[in-house]
This record gives C-alpha cells, structure tokens and sequence, in this order.
C-alpha cells in the first residue's frame, strides 16, 4: 500500500553540469508545488557531471512524481531516492569571545566538530553532524548566544 | 560543410532535417536569419501575422503529419507572443522547434532593447530548452533539439540564439547522430509486466479500452484497432484519440469524459479492467477520482514514466511506446476468449441505444450539432478537422465521424482559444489535397483572425465554419448551470461583419441562417481556392450534453431531454 503520509525525504539527483541545470529542477518543485528543505550541490570530481542532495518532505507518492519528474528532465542522469543513507550536514557558528570558551569547545567537539577561527571579539566553531543531531546543537547552543549561525545543508550517500 | 556563418548554420541544419516548411515572424534579434532564408530554397517560410499563430501553425503541421513541426520568431515580444503556442504543443505533446532570436551576447543580463530570459519563461512550457552559448555548439544544439522533440514523449523544445551568433564564421559539421547520456527515452515495455497485463486481460470479464492521444503521436491506430478487433474488448476515446477506432467500429462506445456519452462513460464506471493506452486521466476525463474505474484494476501503456500513479493506483504499470508494447502483447493475444466479453458488451450496447448520442434537431433554426453531422454528411472520411475551444469544439469531437487518426486536431491539454486557424493553415500546408475545415465560434475566431491575411497570401484555403451562438458559449453554459443565469461578459451580441471581414483580406464570406444555405455555402466553399469564413448562425442557448458537472462522478451525467428517464 502506499504510504500517504508526509515525511522527511533526501534524494541525490546527478546531473550534467550546465548551467542552467539547477535552476530546472528549483523551478520544476516550485511549478509542482513540491518543497525544498536544503539543497546542495557540487561538481562530482573528475567527470562532467554534478551531485545535487535535496532534502523535501511528502508522502510517497508524491515522492514517486517528483523523482519521475526529475528524471524527465533532460539533463538529468539519476534520481536516487535515499532509504539507507549516511547522511551529515556541517553549520558554522560564531559566539562572542566573552563567552565560556570552554563549554563551547565541548559542546563542538561533541557534535564532531571544533573550533576553527578565534578573533578579538568572536570565536567560530564548525560542527558535521547528521541533521538531527545539528537541531540539537544548535538548541544547546542557544545559551551561549550565538550571533550568527549558518546551515550547510544536508548532503547524503546510500550505505 | 565548410565555413558559413551561424545563420546559414540554421538554415543548413533545417534542411538537413527535411524540413519544408517554417513558420515564422522576424525582427531585429533574428534578421541575420531571414537574410539567410530569402537566399535559400531548401524550404518555404510562411509568414504569419503574428507568433502565436506562426507556432500554432506548426503545431497543426506536426499533428496532420507526424514531422516535427518549425517556427521562427525574434527575442523579446516576438518571444512572448509565441508562448501560449508553445505551451500548446507542450500540452499535446506535439513535436516542434522554435527558433528564437536573443540579444547579442554582450547584452544579455543588461535589460537590453527587446531581452526577455526566454529559456526562463518557457522552461515550464517547453520539453527542454536552449540557448546556445556559442557558435561552436550551434550545430549540436540544433541537432539534439529535433531529436529530442521527436523522440520519446515528443514535445516542443526551444532553441534561443544570440543575434552575434548567426553573424559568427565557422565550420559546419552537422551530427549525424545524438547522444545524449542523460536522456534516454523507454520504448520497448518490460515483458514481464506485459506478460502479466496479458493474463489480466485473459481473466477480466468486463475490460475496456481507454484510449488517449499518445496513440495518435504513436502512430499505433492500426494495432489498436487490431487489439480491439483480435479481442472484441469495447472502447472508449478521449478527446485527443478522435479518430483512432474509427467512427463505423462496432466496438467504439465514443468519447468518456466531461462531455462524454452515456454507455462510455458507464463503461468506465462499471469495468472491471482499464487497459489505459497513450491516455494520461486528465481530470475532464476522469471526474471525481474516488469513484473513476471504481471496480477495475488497471493497465496503464504510456511512454512518459510519470504519467504511471500520477492520478491513480495502477496495478499494472508498462512504461514504454503503445505501438512496441502492443506488437508484444498481440501475438500473446492469440485464441482468446472472445464470446468471454459478450454479455458486458450487450450491456454497454444497450447504454447506447437507451441514451445515444443526440439532440433535438429543428426546422426553424440551425443547431450547432446538426450543422457538426452536415459537414461530415458532405466532406466526412476526406477532411481534416480543426477547432477552437468552446461548445463547437465539444460539439465536433462529440457529433462528427472522425474516420482515422490526424483527422481531428484541437487544443485538449490547454484550450487554447485561437488554436483552430492557424492551425488549420498548418495542416494545409502540410496535407493541400485534403479539404481543411476549422469549426469555431464567434468568439474563438476572433483571436487570431489575422490569419485572414496569410491564408490569402499563400492561397491556403481553409474553410472556417464559424457556430455563431453570440456567446462565449461555453462559458455561458457554466453561467446557465452552476451561475443562475449571471451572464458576467460572455453576451457577444456586438459583432463584426464576418463576410465582409473575410473579403476585405481577400477570403470569401457566407452568411448563413438556414440548412439550405448551409449545404449551398459549403460546397461553394469546398470548390474555391481561397480562404473561407462560413458565418453560421445558431441557436443561441444550446448546451453540450452529456455534462458531468466539474469534480462530480463520471456517472451522474446530465443527460439531454432526448433521452431522459432512466432505467
Ligand atoms: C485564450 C482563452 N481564453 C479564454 C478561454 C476560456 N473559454 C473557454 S471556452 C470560451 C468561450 C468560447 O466562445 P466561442 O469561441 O464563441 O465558442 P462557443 O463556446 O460559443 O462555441 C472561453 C472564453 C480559453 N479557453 N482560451
Ligand atoms: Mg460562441
């Protein structure tokens, strides 16, 4: 039976780099009224081609149209609908040097990452972690009042 | 080939391409272009008098032949007017190029003189798009456009050309072959699942063939017919397939749908089988989903993946080209039961004697439906049907002997008022010995009656059959039904003079109000050589019945007066 439920969902679509490829496929979910989460993309090293990750939510069905109407698309390659996935997305945070260093440097360091940059006046720390595990992060940060915190977006690779 | 520049490039690879014919409309971003076309004679250039026609010209060009139909138009407005006929032929999946025009490359990004981002706007209407990037890859470019118009689900693809680019000297090598790593269309469908559509069909007591335009772009008629005819499974036509069973086959129920009739759209309600080929349930099809094929399961042919569980649960998917998937499943087909279907289709045929497709007929006025059967009475199996959009349109797909494929073409997919004339040049030009007949209305006609002047030009004589109810009929129909009786702006009482509309652009004008003057009218008009506007008034308030009402379940249908009390 189908699954009409809304869930989160993370597909790899490969694509041949050109440029109006990624504007294609933002403009194909904004025609179908599909939503977009994050997406990524970067070229796939030593070939023409480029690794687009979206994370969206919805039922699967609607998956079911999205990943055919992504594959009608000429420039397409591959849609790959991830089940068993490794999946990270890395953020950067940057808190006032007033704040205690050390708890920060914990709290990074807990979430696979650490501190990277430290100024005069700020200290940043970079954090990858699967995208769950990045909410919590970011809530337990909070109370060292982060001034600016920046999401990468998920990337993601079938186990 | 050697050296030329980027415009003869294009007319090169036209001619390459066998095409002969373009339509087209030029201006400044597309000049170097036409320079090249007055100084070849590989292929004629039609100029329309404005882009929407010109595409729409194209398009009844490709569906009367099956080539892939060409246009040509500027950047900017010439860009934008050719829109709504590209997302046409994009709905009805209608092979076609256009060719457009783009600023100089220096001036792209700047708001330059008539810059518009056309592969932006067309990206949601068109196949796919380009624009091209240089002159080195002009050839290629043009080369994957025709192939992927053409191949798998067809569809119209633009090729935008930076005006510097047709000006550019280069060597012409044009490909003898694509190869596109990404596109891959799917034509032979999975034998397994083939197999396993087979024994449905073998085991289904009530089957029923929903046939859909994919046939027709498919070329695959004669296969259907022979599925029908090996199997003796009764079937319903959508809009687009008009035409494919054939109007005299015993086993062609009509058309399903909105304005569907009675026995073909209980046929639907009551199988226990779809076998869905080249159709794609379209809600003017299917009415309310919930209750659409409630008791059937479902075969569902088509060559565009994501047409399979758009709309319903299919429990056979076969993803691949009606003709291939049909070649495999015929020979399975051999010795089937065919007496096994006969009490379902005594059934289905006593819905259609109980409530035929009908009308009342009268004395004192026209009725659109009767002037529908006159003209297939006087043309019939020979002529090439258009339309507009609107009741005619309904009225035609509903009452005229449509005798094989290509014979009826009509915007189903977007309703494109204005199609029909154009259109019916197109299909002119592509098939002159064929009597051409565009049935519109006094509304639709009007949206692109330049076209007057071209047809007179290049002696394309269309005859257009003009149903002239003084209304935007069809709206007018909602308004009576749904609206009680508010005509907000559908009342067309104020009109042009048709005939004399049709002399002054050298056409030919027929005022008609009786039957007598109706047959007098058309077969004058079938004798000249010149474009014909036939003015032919109606009664104002008829409807198109069978309706089901929008979102309703296809069988609560109302029914004409003709036929009422049901069983
Ligand atoms: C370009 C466009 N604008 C508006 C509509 C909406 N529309 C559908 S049918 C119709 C009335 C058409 O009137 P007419 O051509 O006289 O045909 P009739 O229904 O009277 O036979 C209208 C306005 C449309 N389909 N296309
Ligand atoms: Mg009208």
């Amino acid at each position: 039976m189908k699954n009409h439920i809304d869930e989160r969902r993370v597909i790899s679509v490969i694509v041949m780099n050109e440029s109006s490829v990624l504007s294609r496929i933002t403009s194909l979910f904004a025609a179908r009224g599909y939503n977009i989460e994050s997406l990524t993309v970067a070229p796939i090293p030593n070939s023409d081609m480029s690794h687009i990750t979206i994370a969206t939510k919805g039922s699967s069905r609607l998956m079911e149209q999205v990943t055919k109407q992504l594959h009608k698309l000429i420039p397409v390659y591959k849609v790959i609908e991830h089940e068993e996935m490794v999946e990270k997305e890395m953020v950067l945070a940057k808190f006032p040097i007033a704040e205690n260093l050390a708890d920060i440097s914990v709290l990074s360091a807990a979430y696979n990452g650490g501190v990277v940059n430290v100024g005069e006046e700020m200290i940043i720390v970079m954090v990858a972690d699967e995208p769950k595990r990045i909410k919590h992060f970011i809530e337990a940060s909070q109370r060292y009042n982060p001034c600016e915190v920046v999401r990468g977006g998920v990337v993601a690779i079938e186990r | 080939m050697g050296q030329m520049s980027g415009a003869q490039m294009i007319c090169e690879a036209l001619i390459a391409e066998g095409v002969t014919t373009v339509f087209g409309y030029p201006g400044g971003a597309i000049m170097h272009v036409y320079d090249e076309i007055y100084k070849q004679n590989g292929f004629e250039h039609i100029l329309n008098r404005h882009e929407q026609a010109a595409v729409h010209a194209a398009d009844g060009y490709a569906r009367a032949t099956g080539e892939v139909g060409v246009a040509m138009v500027t950047s900017g407005p010439g860009f934008t007017n050719a829109v709504t006929g590209i997302a046409t032929a994009y709905t009805d999946s209608t092979p076609m190029v256009v060719i457009s025009g783009q600023v100089p490359r220096s001036l792209i990004g700047t708001d330059g003189f008539q810059e518009i981002d056309a592969v932006g706007i067309s990206r949601p209407c068109t196949k796919h798009n380009f624009l091209v990037h240089s002159l080195k890859e002009l050839p290629r470019v043009l080369k994957e456009a025709f192939y992927i118009a053409r191949s798998g689900r067809p569809g119209p693809v633009l090729v935008d050309i930076p005006k510097d680019i047709t000006v550019d000297i280069g060597e012409f090598n044009y490909p003898d072959s694509v190869d596109i790593p990404t596109y891959k269309p799917t034509y032979k469908g999975n034998k397994r699942q083939i197999e396993k559509a087979v024994e449905a069909i073998k085991s289904a007591k009530k089957p029923l063939l929903y046939l859909g335009g994919g046939i027709v772009l498919s070329n695959a008629s004669e296969l259907v017919r022979e599925f029908a005819n090996k199997t003796q499974i009764p079937a319903v036509e959508t809009l687009m397939a008009r035409g494919v069973m054939g109007a005299d086959n015993p086993l062609l129920l009509g058309m399903l749908g909105m304005h569907g009739n009675y026995a073909s759209n209980m046929a639907m309600s009551e199988t226990d089988l779809v076998i869905s080929l080249g159709a794609r349930f379209d809600d003017r099809v299917t009415g309310k989903l919930s209750e659409f094929a409630k008791y059937a399961d479902i075969i569902h042919v088509d060559i565009d993946a994501a047409n399979i569980g758009k709309l319903v649960d299919v429990d056979y998917p076969i993803v691949g080209d009606v003709t291939e998937v049909l070649k495999a499943m015929l020979p399975q087909l051999n010795g089937v039961d065919t007496a096994r279907y006969k009490s379902w289709r005594d059934v289905l045929n006593h819905y259609n004697e109980l409530h035929p497709q009908s009308y009342i007929d009268s004395d004192e006025v026209i009725k659109p439906q009767w002037a529908i059967e006159r003209i297939g009475e006087l043309v019939g199996k020979d002529a090439i049907i258009t339309s507009d959009v609107g009741q005619h349109q309904m009225w035609a797909a509903q009452h005229y002997p449509f005798d094989r494929p290509r014979q009826w073409i009509n915007s189903g997919g977007l309703g494109t008022m204005g199609f029909g004339f154009p259109a019916a040049i197109g299909a002119k030009r592509a098939c002159p010995d064929k009597i051409v007949i565009n049935i519109t209305g006094d509304g639709s006609i009007l949206m692109n009656m330049q076209e007057l002047v071209t047809a007179s030009e290049y002696k394309i004589p269309v005859i257009n059959v003009i149903l002239n109810n003084h209304f935007l009929g069809m709206v007018r129909q909602w308004q009576t039904f749904f609206y009680e009786k508010r005509y907000s702006e559908t009342d067309l009482s104020f009109q042009p003079n048709f005939k004399a509309l049709a002399q002054s652009c050298g056409g030919i004008g027929y005022d008609v109000s009786t039957k007598e003057e109706f047959d007098e009218a058309l077969k004058d008009a079938i004798k000249q050589d010149r474009v014909c506007f036939m003015n032919v008034q109606t009664n104002r308030f008829e409807d198109v019945l069978p309706m089901v009402p929008s979102g309703g379940a296809l069988f609560n249908m109302m029914l004409p007066e003709t036929t009422k009390g049901d069983e």
